[in-house]
Parts: structure tokens; sequence; C-alpha cells
């Protein structure tokens, strides 16, 4: 539905040239919720403007439901961005206008008649839980009242997309995660196509469906979020993963661990983390395996298991405790080897 | 008391309306002048909606030599375009002229640094939107400057009287001129302290004015 094909963008900052994108591109498919990671200064939120053209890409195409919108002249582009919605981080309301005419003045611009602008605005503040709020000025809202403002604002043009420039980067956690759950609902419940950036592993984690992780300017790395979660291959992408307090072992422990056995981490996707496995392997091969750290995490439909275990034996029979695992489908990565 | 009313009461209430005509005149077509500068400098500057370097830097020299010549000189100095529009430099009519002249360009640097203040993400959001520029320029900038537009208007409005003060000399009157001709020149103080409190008082309530209209537009 979106393809951005080969986009590149450089800005000339007086003389010198900064290339925020590199000939990068993304093709996000109807229905699903596509994610963007990569540390500050990677060129996400220049990636996420190209497609609504807030942006234009000094080379490469910008294609929307078979166009390439870089074509289009002014009047139909702003048709195409009618059919775009975005939230930003910064909510980017009005402050002189209550919250229910922040829904309803884009719509009259863009000449909806009165009585649907009511009954639009009426449903979509039902939708994100404001419908008491309607006569408040956005001062008087929270952050993440603003933001579901702003998430009704966009609804309310009925857009086939959303896009989101890290609209949950300036909320606490339960406030993030109660977005995050309103942008679940209107992925799964009104079928809009949900394209975010973010730098937060969490919101990639909870809710998207693929991802693509960048850095300076290049998609160094795309997939489901699964894959990208169990198996990283580039090094940003392990330095996202792998950032995590399961991982985190203080260096004289684990060399004090190493010295009898093994350090390995484990992760155990959906229905496999609920055998018993280091029972079957101390069981079966002579070996003691202890738990070091572990967790949970969930991700938008399926759970991830992580554990950081020490395996007490001989070298032979902790490899063929490994194989075993291995076999079982259970994810071996060794920790004193990265 | 009453003998000072009998005999100035009507020459003072004269130059109350002089003034309150000078200045409500020269506002309103300064306004109408200075609104689409203060917009066309917003848009034509660097990083603005419709870019024109060349544009932008006529304007502001334009703007910043007429700003910087003083009222009093600039009142004479301009005599003969006054002629030209006005068909007259003398009376109210004949001192419009140079009030716009010296209060509209003020009146657009205020109103675009209202302008300016309006943060730049709603514009981008409505942009977004699929908007055009023309209406994001007046439902969204112009809209979300107004309170800061509303306190620059008042500040060029009690500039604007203290102007009108000095148009006395081409003999428009106001009270300015009546505090002059007859407090200074014939030497009756009493006059020239009366025109001085309505003056005070006249300005007050413009500020009070102001400064309530532009809360009530804040919202914030
Ligand atoms: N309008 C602009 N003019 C010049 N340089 C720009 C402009 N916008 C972005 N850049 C540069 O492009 C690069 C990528 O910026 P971008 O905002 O896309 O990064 P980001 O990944 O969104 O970062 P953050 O997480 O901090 O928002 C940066 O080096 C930035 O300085
Ligand atoms: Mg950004």
């Amino acid at each position: 539905m979106i393809s951005l094909q080969n986009v590149s963008k450089t800005f000339e900052v007086g003389k010198k040239k900064v290339e925020a994108l590199k000939d990068v591109s993304v093709e996000i498919n109807k229905g699903e919720i596509f994610g963007v990671i990569g540390f500050s200064g990677a060129g996400k939120s220049t990636l996420i403007r190209c497609v609504n053209l807030l942006e234009r890409p000094t080379s490469g195409k910008v294609i929307i439901d078979g166009t390439d919108i870089l074509t289009l002249n002014k009047k139909d582009l702003q048709k195409v961005r009618q059919k775009i919605g975005m939230i930003f981080q910064g909510y980017n309301l009005l402050k002189t206008a209550t919250v229910y005419q922040n829904i309803a003045i884009p719509l009259r611009l863009e000449g909806v008649p009165a009585a649907e602008i009511r009954e639009r605005v009426k449903k979509y503040l039902e939708i994100v839980g404001l419908a008491d709020k309607a006569k408040s000025y956005p001062g008087e809202l929270s952050g993440g009242q603003r933001q579901r403002v702003a998430i009704a604002r966009a609804l309310a043009h009925e857009p086939e997309v959303l896009l989101s420039d890290e609209a949950t980067s300036a909320l606490d956690p339960t406030t993030t995660e109660q977005i995050l759950e309103l942008l679940l609902t209107i992925n799964k419940e009104l079928g809009i196509t949900i394209f975010l950036i973010t730098h937060e592993l969490d919101v990639i984690q909870r809710i998207c469906d693929r991802v693509a992780v960048m850095e300076q300017g290049r998609i160094v790395e795309q997939g489901k979020v699964v894959d990208v979660f169990t198996k990283p291959e580039h090094p940003r992408t392990k330095s996202f993963v792998r950032n995590k307090d399961v991982f985190h072992v203080p260096e004289a422990i684990k060399q004090q661990l190493e010295k009898s056995g093994k350090l390995v981490a484990l992760t155990f996707l959906g229905e496999s983390s609920k055998d018993p496995f280091l029972a079957t392997i101390a069981k079966k091969f002579d070996i003691l395996p202890s738990i070091i750290a572990g967790g949970i995490d969930q991700l938008k439909d399926q759970s991830v298991g992580n554990l950081l275990v020490h395996l007490k034996g001989t070298e032979p029979e902790i490899q063929k405790a490994i194989s075993y695992l291995q076999a079982e489908e259970v994810l071996v990565e060794e920790v004193s080897n990265q | 008391m009453s003998t000072f009313l009998n005999e100035w009461g009507d020459t003072i209430w004269q130059g109350f309306i002089d003034t309150l005509k000078m200045t409500s005149i020269s506002l309103i077509i300064s306004v109408i002048i200075g609104l689409p500068l203060a917009l066309l400098l917003v848009l034509t500057r660097k990083g603005g909606e419709a870019e024109n370097r060349i544009v932008n830097a006529i304007l502001n020299t334009v703007i910043n030599i007429i700003r910087s010549i003083p009222f009093i000189i600039l009142l004479f100095f301009i005599l003969p375009f006054t002629k030209l529009v006005a068909q007259t430099t003398i009376g109210v009519q004949g001192v419009i002229v140079p009030l716009v002249v010296f209060t509209a360009p003020y009146i657009a640097r205020l109103i675009e640094s209202a302008l300016l203040e309006v943060d730049r993400g709603v514009v981008e959001a409505y942009q977004s939107m699929g908007i055009s520029t023309s209406k994001i320029i007046w439902y969204v900038i112009v809209r979300e400057a107004r309170a800061s537009i509303v306190l620059g208007l008042t500040i060029a409005t009690i500039g604007l009287i203290g102007a009108t003060a000095m148009a006395g000399l081409v003999g428009a009157g106001g009270l300015g001129d009546i505090a002059y001709q007859y407090g200074h020149l014939r030497f009756q103080p009493d006059v020239m302290y009366t025109t001085i409190i309505i003056l005070i008082i006249m300005v007050q309530a413009i500020q009070s004015i102001g400064n309530l209209l532009a809360r009530k537009l804040r919202k914030n």
C-alpha cells in the first residue's frame, strides 16, 4: 500500500550536505503496523515525513496505492494527504481551540458538511475516550489526553494510514502503554494501517508486526518483529535487542561463573516456553543448570522468554545439552562469545 | 469647575474627538496595510511557505528605513506624497497619511513577530492533513497569533496617540495640540493638565482593554 523505493534525502545546510536518507526502500502492507527504530539522528523523522511529502525526497519514489505521489500536483497531493493521518511527538494542536474545535476545524476546512462533522467528532472522541473533554482546551489536558485528541483529529478524516512520529516519546510508561493500546485497537477495529517511528524498543515489541532498524540514513535490517527480536543480525539491531536488563551481568560474576561451565542465553518462543527444558537437560545430561536472570517479553501476538542460564559441567556434556535444546527450537547463544 | 468647563469644555471635547478620529482611522488603515505586509514577511522569509529572498530583503529594508525616521521629520518629509494622496496636507485628513506611513510598518513588525511565535508543528500538522496554504495562514497562523497581535496593536495604538499630538503642527487639532497651543504657548496650565489627564486615562483604558482581550483569546 505504501512503497518507498530507493529514497534518498540530502539536506543542504549552508555549504554542508547532510545525507539524512541513503537509498532507503521499505514496503508497508495494508493492515499491518510497521515500525522503524533507530537512534537520534538516524533519519527516522525524515523517512516518515517523506511518506506524505512533508519532506520531498532528493531522489527515489514514494508510491501510495500504485501512484508515485512525487508526480502529483498540489491539489492531488492534498487529496492523498487527506487519506493519510499523522500524529506527532508534540501533539501539534491549536492552543486557542477547544478539543471539539481541534477536530472540527480541519474537517470544516476540507469542506465536510456540518452535520457530518458533528457526528464524526462525537464518534472519534468516544473512540479515544475523551467524550467528556470536548469543551476543554489543550492547555487543560495531560500529555496523554492531548495525544488522544491528536489521534481523534487524525482519525476524523477516516484515513487509510496513520503515520506516527514518536507519538509516545514524551509520555510516561503508563500513558505510553495506554496510547499503544489505543493504536492497536485502531489498527484492529478500524483496519487502519500504521507506520510508526520510535527510538523505544518497547513500542516496536508491543504493537508492531514488522520492523526496520535504521542507522545513519540506511535501513540495516528489517523483517518480522519476532525474527528480528530473536535472531538479530546487524550489530545495531543487537544493541537494541540485547540492551536488556536480562543480559546485564556484572563482569566479575560472569568470570566467576565461566570457570565452572558456560553462560548461555536461551530464547523461548511462544508455546515452547511452557516445557520444562532445564529440568529435562539436568536429567538427561551430566550438567547442573542454574538460572542467573530471566524475563518474558510480550510481543504483539506471542511471547518471547529470555533466560540467562549457567550450565555447570564438562564441555562435551554442555555441547550435548545445547544441541538438545536447539533441536527443541530453543535459541541458544553463548554469552561469553559476545 | 463649571466656569472652566464652560470656557474650555467644547475645545477639549473637540480635541478628544479629533484625537479619537485620527487614531482610529489611522489604526484601521495601518492594520489593513500592516497585516498583509506581516504575512508577506513571514511567508517570504527563509524556510517560509513562499520563500523569496528578494521580496523579503526589499520589504525588510523599506520597513527599516521608514521606521528609522522620527515621526516629526516624516511628517514634513513626505508632504508631497501626502498632498498627492489626501489632496491636502492640513487638518485631520492631511495627517492621516503620515500617521499611516509611520504606523503601518511598525504594525507589520509587531504582527510579524506575533506570527513567528506560532508553533511550526501545528502548521505541519495541517499541511499533513492536506489543507491549503491560504487556509492554514488564516485559520491556523493568524488564529493562533490573535492574542499576541492584539497586544501588539495595543502598543501600536498608544504610539499612535503620541504621534497624533505632533500632528498639531500641521493644524490637525487633537488633545496634544490643545495641550501645546493653550497650555504651553498661551500658558494655561489647567488646560494642559486636563488634556494630559484625559490622555493618561485613554492610554490606560486602551492597555486594559488590550490585555483583557488578549487574555480571552489566549485560552491556555
Ligand atoms: N530540515 C533539515 N535541515 C537540515 N538537516 C536536517 C533537517 N531535518 C533533518 N536533518 C538532519 O537529518 C538527519 C536525520 O534527522 P531526523 O530528524 O530524520 O532524525 P531522527 O532519526 O528522527 O532523530 P530523532 O530521534 O532525534 O528525532 C540529522 O542529521 C538531522 O540533523
Ligand atoms: Mg525524529
